[in-house]
């Protein structure tokens, strides 16, 4: 083991010098390990080493049957848990083929929305605590309290919620839900020029991130970014435009895509999605279809043999599921295309001559959740 | 001349956008009304938990410390981590006949993922998820514990000759 | 005051004995004030931190957290003072020990009130200002010595960056000195007797205290421009590998600073303990004079140091080659037009 990674570290001439970022440390969003080559404050090599989380999810799954390894999942990108459930499900659902009722399509996109927000809102609180800031960080998780107090109401906890199952969605929602929810827009909407104020119009935070970390479209493409950072330089690729899955077929929503591909293009498209993401939630939360919130599936779940695989957007970008079953309860093979794995791959190329402030910079508009690389 | 307007114009805008800034924290300073921090020991009184928050899975009983579980162990098998054990027994019915019931249903807080699957798959409503949440303990053994009360039965059904 | 106390020394004492005992016991009055402000201004910035970020601050240990500095003390003393292994020891002990003198050398000219001043040397401007800056030195003792990559980092950022800003706050410094006419303090301070500097000066004396204003919040160390201790790049700089008491000592030298440069800012723009007067209102101006003058110093100090937690709770960070343009492209060369402006203006005696 020590001849692997010994071979691995970066080679170093007499005036560069190595230096260790993380696991341990309070920027790197997780427990991420980087080791990075300086010359002066110049960075001129970078490498990520995986796997201080790794819990061995894929390989779990493959001993729970199909309804208990759902609950895995929302401790893979933590903060869009519920995105990850509702993957789970739609692939299982495509599976057996199970028809899912209106009243729970409607209702799975709500939550879906209201995650990507809760998401966004503490990766711009965050954001501003890596550029030195302290306070947009309590201002992000005021408006994200609430959104977590409404997660509390109708599906029993805030962060892993596993109110997904395959066939609809657990309880149906509180009848304070959509009085709720509306409030909420409505107090965002109202509060979200205090966003303006405090980081996008700052100068310092301007001159930090304007001109940062270029990311050129051609690179994004055979990186396989996506999400926000690859519609930052000009990629179109939101999977709930391009494959409509649950309700969003039937809502109307702008893809946001810039070309200019550094920090301050990946800070706007995030906030404009936040804007996008309460669009959604405007026209669908006046007419949640009445009926069955779940069709109960009889007996345990055994799919037809065969490969089935199902894509979503979470918050950063496109997740996949490749579920393999031979024909029992237990699945053969599960495997998670996340989306953090291809956008670490994206860190290299933007931080090469920049400085480690940069750095920082830099992770801090990708968004990266360690667990979501490790599983 | 331009760079020198662009530089002194660069230098305005700047300060200005600065001062909005500060304009906003200072403006949350004067307002104390709009501080969130509750005091967490001292407002228990006051504190909302709703009802559907996931604290523990829990058995109810009536007033006859009586329960709904017919010890099928179909919880026990939806648990995705084991943390539910079953431990049935067989008693004498008045008419002969042996039937099991529920002797103890072991539970663990610990490793409980509270993922609600066990009370899904109940067919009886025999356990609920419960609200509560102060759990803390020093002995980690005290959190695996029994959900049924000692001496507590099953409740009995009525049939349609008893009608 | 001081009178009573002399004259009981007198009473007590022979001459020369009598003035040294009035030396120590004016030191340990300044540590005392020292100590003190340091308690009350971590209380303070903690408190208004937290109001300006919705949520309470201490609020357990004592009445409204008033005793958290305390505590916070005393955990450091029970801290294990660590060295670590091959860092260089003397350097390594010495380096809190020097920042902290210099922080405590600089109140010697600071004139609180007319008749409390320590030593009203000719040239007290001067010498807060050279005192302060050998501050850099134990900054970069520290990095060098702890054996640390990333101290040394912090350090070296840290130490170009003091002695870049130290120049900028020198020339508005100079602007002030050269519009009063005098170096000493208490000159200085009488100048401002029919007026604040920050009014009298009009734009000269306001361009010159905004500089001044960023300038010392950079030689502080202080946000926006407190890359050297960021936790988020380098985990604390240069004073990562001090623990315990050590640690707690460059934590009370940046407080002390913080303070030395908010007086030197209120004897220089704000008038020193001078009360406000506007014009010929004579009854406001009789009602100002009834506060007592210590008090009108301290309170124009707080309000310097509300600026400062201020300033640090809403701005983000600047990179380090980003402060360095600020400083050489910005403040420098507007510093030095203002100088020359302010000192035209004074020659033709269009000030107040």
């Amino acid at each position: 083991m020590e001849n692997i990674i010994g071979s691995q570290i970066i080679q170093s001439s007499d005036d560069e010098f190595i230096i260790n970022v993380g696991p341990q440390h309070p920027s790197t969003h997780g427990v991420l390990h980087l080791q990075l080559k300086l010359d002066g404050e110049k960075i001129v090599d970078l490498k990520p080493f995986l796997g201080y989380i790794h819990r061995g999810i894929e390989k779990m799954s493959e001993s729970l049957n199909y309804k208990q390894f759902i609950y895995l999942t929302s401790r893979m990108d933590y903060l869009s848990a519920h995105i990850n459930n509702q993957a789970c499900c739609l692939a299982i659902e495509k599976a057996i083929q199970a028809e899912v009722p209106e009243r729970a399509r409607v209702i799975r996109t709500l939550m879906a929305e209201l995650a990507r927000l809760t998401s966004h809102q503490l990766w711009w609180g965050s954001t501003g605590l890596d550029m030195g800031a302290v306070s947009p960080f309590f201002y992000a998780f005021r408006e994200r309290e609430m959104i977590l107090e409404i997660f509390e109401e109708t599906c029993g906890s805030r962060l892993t919620m596993n109110y997904c199952v395959p066939g609809g969605v657990m309880n149906d929602i509180h009848p304070d839900f959509v009085r709720k929810v509306k409030q909420i827009i409505k107090q965002f909407r109202d509060n979200l020029h205090e966003y303006d104020e405090l980081l996008t119009n700052n100068p310092i935070f301007q001159s930090r991130t304007i001109g940062v970390g270029y990311l050129s479209r051609e690179e994004a493409i055979s990186l396989a970014c996506t999400g926000p950072v690859a519609r930052a330089s000009g990629i179109s690729c939101d999977v709930r435009k391009k494959e409509p899955y649950d309700a969003y077929d039937r809502v109307t929503f702008d893809e946001i895509i810039t070309t200019e591909g550094d920090c301050f293009a990946r800070y706007k498209v995030r906030l404009e999605e936040m804007k996008q993401s309460m669009n959604i939630i405007e026209q669908l939360i006046d007419n949640i279809p009445a009926g069955e919130y779940r069709t109960k599936i009889k007996g345990i779940i055994k799919p037809p043999a065969g490969e089935y695989y199902q894509r979503v957007e979470t918050a950063r970008g496109e997740l996949g599921i490749y579920l393999v079953s031979d024909g029992t309860n237990k699945p053969y093979r599960i495997k998670f295309r996340t989306p953090n794995f291809s956008n670490l791959g994206a860190l290299k190329p933007m931080s090469l001559g920049g400085k480690i402030g940069d750095l920082v910079a830099i992770m801090a508009s990708l968004d990266l959740i360690i667990p979501d690389i490790d599983r | 001349m331009n760079a020198a307007k662009r530089y002194f114009t660069s230098i305005f805008k700047a300060i200005v956008a600065l001062l909005k800034g500060m304009k906003l924290t200072g403006s949350y300073l004067l307002r104390p009304s709009k501080i969130l921090t509750q005091q967490y020991p001292e407002n228990r009184d006051t504190l909302y938990i709703p009802e559907r928050f996931k604290g523990r899975v829990f058995m109810p009983h009536d007033e006859n410390n009586e329960h709904n579980c017919t010890a099928c162990t179909l919880c026990q098998l939806a648990c995705p981590n084991g943390s539910i054990r079953i431990i049935a027994k067989n008693i004498e019915m008045p008419d002969g006949t042996k039937k099991k019931v529920l002797d103890q249903w072991v539970y663990n807080l610990g490793s409980c993922t509270l993922c609600q699957l066990c009370v899904d798959a109940c067919p009886s409503d025999a356990i609920v998820m419960d609200n509560a949440f102060e759990f803390s303990v020093y002995d980690k053994s005290r959190l695996i514990y029994n959900l049924n009360k000692p001496g507590s039965r099953l409740k009995e059904k009525k049939t349609n000759s008893q009608v | 005051m001081t009178h009573w106390i002399g004259e009981k020394l007198n009473a007590l004492f022979s001459p020369e004995w009598a003035a040294y005992v009035g030396y120590i016991l004016a030191g340990l009055a300044i540590i005392i004030l020292v100590v003190v402000m340091a308690v009350v201004s971590i209380y303070l910035e903690r408190k208004i931190a937290a109001f300006m970020q919705m949520r309470l601050g201490p609020m357990r240990v004592g009445k409204w957290g008033t005793l958290q500095a305390f505590a916070d003390v005393f955990k450091l003393m029970l801290k294990e003072p660590l060295t670590p292994a091959q860092a260089d020891k003397q350097l390594f002990n010495i380096a809190p020990y020097l920042v902290l003198t210099v922080s405590f050398l600089a109140f010697a000219p600071i004139a609180f009130s007319p008749s409390l001043q320590l030593w009203d040397m000719n040239i007290g401007v001067l010498y807060i200002t050279s005192v302060s800056s050998m501050g850099v030195i134990g900054i970069l003792m520290a990095g060098w010595a702890s054996n640390n990559k990333y101290s040394l980092l912090g350090a070296m950022r840290s130490g170009a960056q003091i002695v870049s800003y130290e120049l900028s706050a020198g020339i508005a410094i100079l602007t002030i000195v050269m519009m009063s006419g005098s170096l000493s303090v208490s000159g200085i301070i009488k100048s401002q007797a029919d007026g604040w500097w920050i009014f009298k000066g009009h734009i000269p004396a306001l361009i010159a205290f905004v500089i001044f204003a960023i300038a010392s919040t950079a030689e502080l160390n202080r946000a926006p421009f407190d890359l050297a201790e960021a936790e988020q790049e380098l985990t604390a700089g240069f004073h990562t590998e001090y623990s315990g008491m050590q640690f707690a000592m460059f934590f009370l030298a940046e407080y002390t600073n913080m303070f030395i440069v908010s007086m030197l800012g209120t004897t220089l723009f704000l008038g020193g303990w001078m009360p406000l007067h506007i014009g010929n209102w004579d009854a406001f101006n009789q009602i100002m004079d009834k506060i007592p003058p210590f008090l009108w110093f301290f309170g124009k100090v707080f309000i310097s140091l509300f600026m400062f937690i201020w300033f640090r709770w809403t701005f983000p960070r600047l990179r380090i080659d980003q402060l360095l343009k600020l400083e050489w492209k910005y403040l420098l060369p507007i510093g030095m037009v203002n100088l020359v402006i302010g000192s035209i203006i004074t020659w033709l005696g269009w000030i107040f």
